[in-house]
């Protein structure tokens, strides 16, 4: 049995990967791929007639298999279907690090799965607030909403777009320049901003165009994105590389947090950098920087 | 648990294994076969056993059709079949309890 380490609210999340956990084949090696967060999926990707089985195969996953630095996040199936309440139970038990709200519509989904996620932490014993939540907005009524879904709990660690539902909805076909969908990702991104939570695109399911792929990545970076929904290992490499940091950026932000940590000891607020002024407000911009170089293996200090 | 009726979990694709169950008298009849019986029968064998111990069924005929399980995956199928087959699948499952 392996225990799992408490799920850090805010963390690297540039990579997010579905994989079906009904699927043996899959899930044994999910770890191996340098992802950053896998999606272990018991709603779209398992038929309904094995969503019971898909659970016993996610429990045994989440408990024996050692998924290392990995996040194991589990999407579970909507509120309107007589299946998230197991779930739900099953993810907690296995000590899942989060749960992916499908279909999010409104503050209250995540507060009904909020309330459900501490029934079942105090049924196995598990610590109260452990498990983390995020969610999908996959309706035009979500993004709406998105704001109050993104404050609707402490737990909520961000929200992500869902393309396929939401085009449906939206009469619209997936476009080479994002433009069907600018405005939602736009309206999700300054939500998740204004509520402190991290913000993630949705998969690109043309496995063949990379260039495509490569494109809408390099625009979600540009957008502010946090990072992007997966579907495929081949799919990893180019993100982390598009959203990987320059050794400019590495240098500065270095410098910067270690002169901001030296003030903060003298007692000075602001202070200047190589002529450049410096104060709090950039600090935590930089210690992002500093540990997304960590990820990537550019930055070997200790300041983060 | 007792077994009432016939049940089937998981699949016949690779690092998976089908597991059927079904009604019997007199104690356990166990049928393993295997992608890897020379080198892992035996250890099958005793998940599968040991698995449905835990899960307090005496009697039944079970099926093993392995396709190079890890032993979690084992587990599971077996926990699926017998849950199944007394009905009780699709909730309540005694997570960490007799499921671990």
């Amino acid at each position: 049995m392996i225990p799992r380490p408490t799920p850090e609210r805010f963390r690297l999340r540039r990579t997010m990967m579905f994989m079906n956990a009904q699927k043996p084949g899959l899930i044994k090696d999910a770890y191996i791929y340098g992802v950053d967060s896998i999606m272990l999926d018991l709603e779209d990707a398992v038929a309904e007639n094995q969503k019971d089985a898909a659970r016993f195969s996610l429990y045994h996953a989440l408990k024996t298999i050692d998924y290392g630095d990995t996040e194991v996040i589990v999407r579970i199936n909507g509120l309107d279907t007589p299946h998230w309440q197991e779930d739900i139970r099953v993810c907690v038990a296995g000590g899942a690090d989060g749960i992916r709200i499908a279909k999010c519509e409104s503050a209250q989904d995540v507060k009904i799965v909020e309330e459900h996620v501490e029934k079942a932490e105090r049924e196995f014993g598990v610590e109260v607030g452990r498990t983390l939540l995020m969610a999908a907005l996959e309706s035009p009524k979500g993004i709406m909403n998105a704001y109050e879904i993104c404050a609707a709990s402490d737990r909520m660690f961000g929200v992500a777009i869902s393309g396929g539902d939401f085009r449906k909805c939206m009469q619209t076909k997936p476009t080479a320049d994002g433009i069907d969908m600018l405005f939602a990702r736009g309206q999700m991104l300054l939500a998740a901003r204004a509520a402190g939570v991290q913000c993630f695109d949705t998969v690109f399911t043309d496995l063949d165009d990379m260039e495509g792929f490569i494109n809408e990545v390099r625009q979600n970076k540009a957008m502010g994105f946090d990072g992007k929904s997966l579907i495929n290992p081949k799919q990893i490499r180019p993100v982390h590389e598009i959203f990987a940091t320059t050794e400019k950026e590495v240098a500065q932000a270095e410098a910067w947090v270690s002169a901001f940590r030296e003030a903060q000891a003298r007692g000075v607020g602001v202070f200047t950098v190589n002529g450049k002024m410096v104060d709090a407000a950039f600090i935590p911009g930089a210690e992002r920087t500093l540990r997304l170089a960590k990820a990537c293996g550019m930055y070997e200090g200790d300041l983060v | 648990m007792t077994i009432e009726k016939s049940a089937v979990a998981g699949t016949l694709e690779s690092s998976d294994a089908q597991i059927t169950v079904e009604p019997a008298q007199d104690g356990i009849q166990l049928e393993i076969s295997s992608s890897v019986m020379n080198q892992y029968g035996r250890q099958i064998k005793a998940t599968v056993l040991d698995t449905l111990e835990r899960l307090e069924v005496t009697s039944g005929r079970v099926t093993v059709v392995d396709k190079g399980a890890l032993d979690c995956t084992l587990k599971a199928r077996v926990e699926c079949a017998v849950f199944r087959a007394c009905g009780q699948s699709e909730k309540n499952i005694p997570w960490g309890g007799a499921v671990k």
